[in-house]
């Protein structure tokens, strides 16, 4: 594997008697893509929360870029460029597709008033847009009218203009049709071929993620029972995993 | 299907290059649907062709003079409005500070302070009030319906204890009352001033982008690390220092300070103004130019409809029905923009 660029070792977390994770151990090497699948409450949202550094894990350690860090908050996280990208994406539907990009980042004149550069924002979103294969009719549409897809598609490429190392996507493709998934999934090809940002993704859709990902974890309750690059393995394999592990819940039911 | 054929194909594209092809007549009616201050001027120029053609007067000097007056003090505290109301917010009370800062500005002149300190101070006293209103609406958490409904009482009751329910008078030296709004050209500079220096902060400012992403979309707003509490509190001091500002300018054009004089009346022309100008109250959007079209539309109908001899009792009603008409149209017409994009 290429260089590492975030692990985690024996993370467990604990709400109240509840163990939503226990033991898990991930890791992430420059440029690749991590698909993370498992069903409701298997975890998946306690690890990303606890990766962004909004929760705080109970035992394990936490390594970025080779060091061991403590995540101190959100902040502190998307500081170190470890970047999560929402499902309600924090963009400002009454703002043009430029100024979302900058949001918070602005490029000014400078002075009192901190007038905006508009001109500069809206070469360099144009930019980076370009570069990531990113299609809109222009920058300068409100983002209310861009569909689910290509809404997505401006929260990534805020994040990586942002200088994020590693990007956690939360459900990318949920509620959306083929074309607008395939948006992102491109997207995502694109970001994999330049090799710069390592990509976690979170999702459902078992075709998403061995189009897109190097490698797949399967988290069941609270555990990481499967890792295997997603060149070794198949859908009907990990299928097979969740059917018997389901099959072994009704049992217990029955047994009990 | 293959999936980077339909990347590369993006339908709104396609639209986007139809668009540019439009024909003129296509174009003027696209401006005005999407240019949200067209729609208001235009109703403005109609209103003033009707009452040039049928009240005798409407356009003469005198007249003009005293109906851009009345527009002038309601568009100025309507440009705050649209600030404090772009942030999903409202403030109520800036009516009851129009009728304060002026007996701030009275009495502290009474006690020795120069005219240009002392309105200082009056704008100042506003400010505080405005602080007031954004520390109980973002700190304490209470919607600003609430908080201002609360402050606009209290306002009031403070400008009642400290005049004793009497008007006075300010004796400005004359420069000082003819650039404080003594007479029609400097209220209307002021207004001007005010609507085009806010209309910039709005749209090319990182305060006005980051006031919009607050209404917008708050919680994204935050998570991006936009400070939307500081953007409300500044808001909120802005809209009262504007009401405040107001005041005092009526106070010298009107040469008397009266405790009763604004309130709710002004408070509520200033917000439909900027309703009518194209505000949504949702937040998130808004223009300081529609807000001030809108103070010279319910100026035009108010003085249009004197110099008929319309009631004050029917003017109310026609001033309601705009309200609820111009509403409906926006309504219609923000959908009709979000639908716009989806044309396919």
């Amino acid at each position: 594997m290429s260089e590492e660029v975030l692990r985690t070792e024996h993370v467990s977390k604990s709400f109240g008697r509840v163990t939503a994770l226990r033991d898990a151990s991930i890791q992430l090497g420059k440029g690749e893509v991590l698909g993370l699948l498992g069903d409701n409450g298997a975890g998946k949202s306690t690890l990303m929360k606890i990766l962004t550094g909004f929760h705080k894990a109970d035992s394990g350690k936490l390594y970025f870029q080779g060091k061991e860090i403590e995540l101190r908050s959100v902040s502190h996280a998307r500081a170190l460029g470890i970047e999560p990208v929402y499902q309600d994406l924090a963009l400002i539907n009454e703002l043009s597709v430029y100024r979302n990009m900058f949001l918070q980042r602005e490029i000014m004149y400078g002075g009192v008033l901190r007038i905006l550069n508009d001109g500069a924002m809206r070469e360099r979103a144009r930019d980076q847009l370009n570069q990531m294969g990113v299609n809109i009719p222009s920058v300068n549409v409100e983002i209310s009218k861009l569909s689910g897809g290509q809404r997505q598609a401006i929260a990534v490429a805020r994040s990586v203009y942002a200088n994020a190392k590693v990007l956690l996507l939360d459900e990318p493709t949920a509620a959306m049709g083929v074309r607008e998934s395939a948006i992102i999934l491109n997207l995502i090809r694109r970001l994999k071929e330049k090799g710069e940002v390592s990509i976690i993704i979170v999702a459902h859709n078992y075709a998403h993620i061995f189009d897109v990902c190097d490698r797949v974890n399967l988290l069941q309750n609270g555990e990481i029972t499967f890792d295997r690059r997603t060149r070794e393995t198949s859908v009907e394999e990990l299928m097979n995993l969740v059917l018997h592990e389901l099959r072994r819940a009704k049992g217990d039911i029955r047994q009990s | 299907m293959p999936a980077d054929k339909v990347d590369s194909l993006p339908p709104r594209q396609e639209s986007a290059r139809r668009l540019e092809r439009h024909s003129l007549a296509r174009r003027v009616g696209l401006f005005l649907l999407y240019s949200r201050e067209a729609s208001i001027a235009i109703a403005a120029v109609l209103l003033i062709i009707y009452f040039w053609s049928t009240a005798p007067g409407f356009l003469s000097i005198s007249n003009v003079g005293n109906l851009a007056e009345y527009a002038a003090t309601t568009a100025i505290i309507a440009a705050g409005e649209v600030m404090v109301i772009i942030c999903a917010e409202v403030d109520l009370s800036a009516g009851m500070v129009y009728a304060l800062a002026p007996f701030v500005m009275y009495f502290a002149h009474q006690a020795g302070v120069p005219f240009v300190p002392a309105i200082l101070l009056a704008l100042i006293a506003a400010a505080l009030v405005g602080m007031i209103n954004g520390f109980i609406t973002v700190v304490l958490q209470i919607p600003s319906f609430i908080t201002t409904l609360g402050t606009l009482f209290m306002i009031n009751g403070f400008t009642l204890t400290i005049s004793n329910g009497y008007p006075v008078q300010p004796k400005g030296t004359p420069l000082v009352t003819n650039i404080f709004g003594g007479n029609a050209i400097s209220q209307i500079l002021w207004a001007i001033g005010v609507t085009v220096l806010l209309q910039f902060m709005l749209v090319k400012t990182r305060w006005g982008l980051h006031t919009i992403a607050t209404g917008g979309n708050p919680l994204g707003a935050a998570e991006v690390g936009v400070k939307i509490g500081r953007i409300k509190m500044g808001n909120f001091i802005l809209c009262s220092v504007l009401g405040g500002l107001a005041g005092v300018l009526d106070a010298f054009r009107i040469s008397s300070i009266d405790p009763l004089a604004g309130g709710t009346d002004i408070m509520f022309m200033a917000i439909a103004s900027s309703v009518i100008g194209g505000t949504l109250l949702t937040g998130g959007s808004g223009t300081i130019i529609g807000a001030f079209l809108g103070a010279a539309v319910l100026g035009i109908l108010k003085n249009g409809f004197t110099l008929s001899g319309v009631s004050a009792f029917t003017f109310d009603l026609i001033l309601g029905a705009a309200i609820l008409i111009t509403m409906v149209i926006n309504v219609r017409l923000s959908q009709l923009r979000a639908a716009g994009g989806k044309d396919e």
